[in-house]
């Protein structure tokens, strides 16, 4: 019991930059580089924590606690998802809104932060990203409304456990739908490809990273260590609902969540291969069609 | 029977807090006082009130007894009662709470010396209004509850209108009026049809009617329009968004935190008279809340105006209120005791909290209008750095109202949002409300962009205008009630479970939830809200701690922003309140039409002259739709004009007309 904790808050501390360097390999390999060393996210965490830090001289303390709020509530949130066949370490009724509440808190705060600039480059990725929020959290409500019905729980422990295993063999039709939607999801939420590029430096096209311009040294690790985490906790999301089958527990399970989170991150970097990023206009409508998704998901579901 | 303060009975106390406001203007009508020690007496007698109405409402919530009082005077539709309840005291604590930290407000908004001409009108009267709020709560006859209703309205509308002199408001309180008056005639109807239902003009006892009867829903559609009028509920809220603008900012602050509310209590007891409620009444209800709450926050966005973006910001959470309401109606007409007392409680718990931050978010826009004159959003900006404790505390407001944790907006949407996931397990009908949880996401959604961009224009960046730079903070009569509020809208976040047994009394009324207790602390994780807002803080502390020490022990530069390789920005680049809502209101163009000049610039011409821009969005409403037909209305009907030809005995022939065929009438 309490080294499934542990092992659980180990994981969520050491494993998310990890996703990120299989992310680029994929992307790397994909298009006949031979690309940057696995841990090379390590590296570049441990560089920027020793590097000095710059500050606009227009911002305030809003600026410095943007990064630190987001990351507070994204480990938090990082607490309530289960890896794997464990419970997490918080588990209760509603829980659910919690997790999806503190994504937008990190939102909310990072967003600020970003306008504490008062650059009109970072103003637009502050705008692009609630704007894109708002149709997001409603795609992730209806997933979960589907998944409480069908599993009669109201938290996530006993959402996604019921989804990976016990649901499958009936509810095959609208797992998969729910899978679409939530996938679309996790592109958009950590703007990846076909949302937003991670790796451009066109500060007109982007969202997430024209945010976080300003931001530098330790301020800016925390920053990208944050995004990782995030990565990593919606993935074990989406793979819960993805697994037709029960992952076990005990080593062998902590195994498997490990393995199927790096499958999860190849597949990831083989969309951003295959797929050009979406002109800004266009993302409201994947958004809505995410959306439609997981509608006809709870449809199936509510019948 | 003991009673919790000292003894006396809650309702005693509660008729003292009323005699107390309403005699607290007095001290102004005195000459030998001198304007400014008037005030202060006035604010005084405002607290006093607070505290003796405070402590019978929580007594009554507590203890759950209290007496009622016949009024032996020879009004006609007696007999009168004053009763105070549990359901009527719960609502009593936001209205003191918020009408005392506007008061002590009014010392530094609103200063006798500085405003001669109308400290004593806006003074007298807010104590009215203030007394009369208390009054419709403990009035349990018809009669008295629509004398407190009219002099809460007329109240409302002096103080409204203090600053008489701009025809700007003199239309805001017109329309208020206009707005206000039908309402009060379809309580006339309703309150009538009850009458001629139960025999008397007492209020009835809860549970006592049949919800399936015909003149019940005649009753509903009534109490949905009078109530609705006055709750702001999408469409009947045409006359809010101009009213709260208009207003003084503490006036707004109660009529937003409070006067609105009580359109809500209004509703919640004229659905408590009924049992067997047919499952339609709860799926109307929750459907009004969904389009309230969308389509308030959607027009908020839009908004160019603090106040009047605020103001929308009331109507989305009066929706939040109704779908808690609605929840509970379906689980009425289910028989399920659990989302009676989760959508219910969540309701009653959003009642308080959208009191407290919103007051909190006026208070606070006044303190900027204050230090700057202007409601104007973008020409604000940079304001965090000239009023640090206005920012605090309007930040704090903002995190609250767009529900997000560890404060206490949070609480009250988890609760509804938990009667909603309740209802998707269940499977008979009520699973339709699972339907509704995604909307409240979307509202959460878009309340955040929203309060990102009044906090990111307002607040950050640097000052676009000589007025902002020059800004101030107010002194602490305007930092006091807003830092009050602010720590209320912490703890009620962090330690919901302490409202958790006034909650549950005052949903104690409803017949399914005497028979078998169930207790808001066994169904909602109100603990674990504890743990996790400290275990949030905490994390942060943490980080807080670990981030400061590594930027102390390496260098700190400062620099201008990173402008992407151009060397001379100024302040008039920065992103303003209509170029961060550009994407989303043009995504919901369709709803909110938006209108406005945008510059065509010419392709030829190497340097283009000088152009301008502008986007508004209209109240569509009340603007597009309403108007145009009352217009239309008025063309038709003009001849009816010639009635009205301002001659007096003409008049007082048609009374007698009126009352002769009604006699003839009556004795046929």
């Amino acid at each position: 019991m309490v080294v499934n904790i542990v092992i659980h808050i180990l994981l969520a501390l050491m494993m998310p930059p990890l996703l990120i360097g299989v992310i680029n390999r994929t992307k790397a390999l994909m298009a006949g580089r031979r690309g940057a060393p696995l841990l090379q996210p390590y590296f570049e965490l441990a560089r920027l924590w020793r590097k000095g830090s710059v500050f606009s001289r227009t911002t305030s303390w809003l600026f410095r606690a943007g990064p630190l709020v987001a990351l507070a509530a994204t480990l938090l949130a990082a607490s309530l998802v289960p890896f794997g066949g464990h419970n997490p370490p918080v588990a209760f009724v509603g829980d659910l809104v919690l997790f999806a509440y503190l994504f937008a808190l990190a939102r909310f705060f990072t967003t600020l932060a970003a306008l504490d600039t008062g650059s009109s480059f970072e103003g637009m990725g502050a705008a692009r990203e609630v704007t894109f929020g708002c149709l997001t959290e409603p795609v992730l409500f209806l997933v979960l409304v589907a998944l409480a019905r069908e599993s009669g729980s109201l938290s996530l422990n006993g959402l996604l456990s019921h989804a990976s295993g016990e649901m499958w063999p009936y509810g095959a039709a609208a797992l998969l739908l729910m899978v679409g939607a939530l996938f679309i999801l996790l592109l958009a939420e950590n703007c990846r490809i076909p949302f937003d590029d991670p790796t451009t430096h066109l500060e007109l096209t982007m969202i997430h990273e024209v945010m976080v311009l300003d931001h530098s040294g330790p301020a800016f690790g925390l920053i990208l260590y944050g995004a990782a985490l995030k990565l990593f906790v919606l993935g074990a999301l989406v793979l819960h609902v993805a697994l037709p089958f029960g992952i076990g527990e005990g080593l062998l399970g902590w195994l498997a969540f490990c393995v199927g989170m790096l499958l999860l991150s190849v597949a990831v970097g083989l969309v951003e291969s295959v797929m050009a990023r979406l002109r800004l206009l266009q993302v409201p409508r994947l958004l809505v069609a995410a959306a439609a998704l997981a509608a006809f998901a709870l449809l199936l579901t509510v019948r | 029977m003991s009673y919790g303060a000292g003894g006396v009975d809650p309702t005693l106390l509660l008729m003292g807090a009323v005699l107390l406001s309403a005699l607290s203007g007095l001290p102004l009508l005195f000459k030998p006082l001198s304007p400014a020690a008037a005030q202060r007496l006035n604010v005084f007698l405002i607290i006093l009130a607070t505290v003796v109405g405070l402590s019978g409402a929580i007594s009554s919530l507590l203890s759950g007894s209290s007496t009622s009082y016949i009024v032996a005077l020879s009004l006609p539709f007696g007999p009168h009662i004053l009763a105070l309840d549990p359901l009527s005291a719960l609502f009593v604590i936001p209205i003191l709470l918020v009408a005392c930290s506007c008061s002590i407000y009014s010392l530094g908004y609103w200063p006798a010396d500085q405003h001669p001409r109308t400290i004593r009108k806006i003074s007298i009267f807010f104590g009215l209004l203030v007394a009369a709020l208390l009054w419709v709560l403990i009035a349990r006859s018809a009669g008295l509850f629509l004398i407190g209703w009219e002099i809460m309205a007329l109240a409302a509308y002096f103080v409204l209108t203090t600053n008489d002199d701009e025809a700007e408001v003199r239309t805001a309180g017109s329309l208020y009026m206009i707005c206000t008056h039908t309402g009060t005639l379809a309580l006339f109807g309703l309150f009538s049809l009850l009458a001629a239902q139960t025999g008397s003009f007492l209020l009835p006892q809860a549970a006592r009617l049949d919800g399936t009867a015909p003149f019940a829903t005649t009753v509903l559609l009534l109490g949905l329009l009078g109530f609705g009028l006055k709750a702001g509920i999408m469409p009947l809220h045409i006359w809010l968004p101009s009213a709260h603008a208009n207003a003084p900012s503490h006036i707004s602050a109660i009529m937003s935190g409070v006067i609105l509310k009580i359109g809500i209590y209004g509703l919640i007891r004229t659905l408590s008279f009924f049992t067997t409620i047919p499952l339609w009444w709860g799926i109307t209800i929750l459907a009004l809340g969904v389009i309230s709450g969308v389509i308030g926050v959607a027009f908020a966005i839009g908004q160019h105006d603090l106040k009047r973006l605020l103001a929308y910001h009331s109507i989305e959470n009066i929706g939040i209120i109704y779908i808690g309401i609605g929840v509970a109606l379906i689980g009425a007409a289910n028989g399920s005791k659990l989302l009676i007392l989760l959508g219910m409680g969540g309701a009653l718990l959003h009642v308080i909290n959208h009191a407290l931050f919103k007051a909190l978010l006026f208070l606070g826009a006044g303190s900027i209008i204050h230090a700057i004159g202007t409601r104007e959003i973008d020409r604000m900006g940079g304001l965090l750095r000239r009023m640090p404790w206005t920012a605090f505390f309007f930040l704090i407001g903002a995190v609250a109202i767009c529900g997000l944790p560890p404060l206490n907006g949070f609480v009250s949407e988890l609760l509804i949002y938990l009667g909603l996931f309740n209802g998707a397990l269940q499977g008979n009908g009520a699973a339709a409300v699972a339907l509704a949880a995604p909307f409240l996401a979307l509202v959460g959604g878009l309340a955040v962009a929203c309060f990102v961009k009044v906090l990111g224009v307002v607040f950050l960046g640097t000052a676009g205008q000589p007025l902002a730079a020059d800004a101030h903070e107010p002194g602490w009569p305007m930092l006091l009630p807003m830092g009050l509020l602010a720590l209320l809208c912490l703890l009620i976040g962090l330690a919901p479970l302490a409202l958790a047994p006034l909650l549950e009394a005052a949903v104690s009324w409803h017949p399914l939830l005497q028979q078998e207790s169930l207790s808001l602390t066994t169904t909602a994780p109100l603990g674990w809200l504890t743990l996790m807002g400290l275990a949030l803080l905490g994390l942060l502390l943490l980080l807080t701690a670990f981030y400061l020490s590594r930027l102390r022990s390496s260098s700190c530069t400062t620099d201008a922003t990173w402008g992407c390789g151009y060397p001379a920005p100024t302040p008039r680049m920065q992103y303003s309140a209509s170029s961060f809502a550009d994407g989303l209101v043009g995504l919901l163009a369709p709803l909110l039409r938006p209108y406005g000049h945008r510059p065509v610039l010419p392709q030829q011409e190497l340097a283009p002259a000088s152009s301008r821009f502008s986007s508004h969005v209209p109240e569509v409403v009340l603007d597009l739709w309403l108007l145009p037909l009352l217009r239309r209305l008025e063309q038709y009907s003009s001849f009816l004009r010639q009635l009205q030809h301002g001659q007096l005995h003409l008049y007082l022939l048609y009374i007698f007309a009126t009352l002769f065929i009604l006699m003839v009438w009556a004795l046929w």
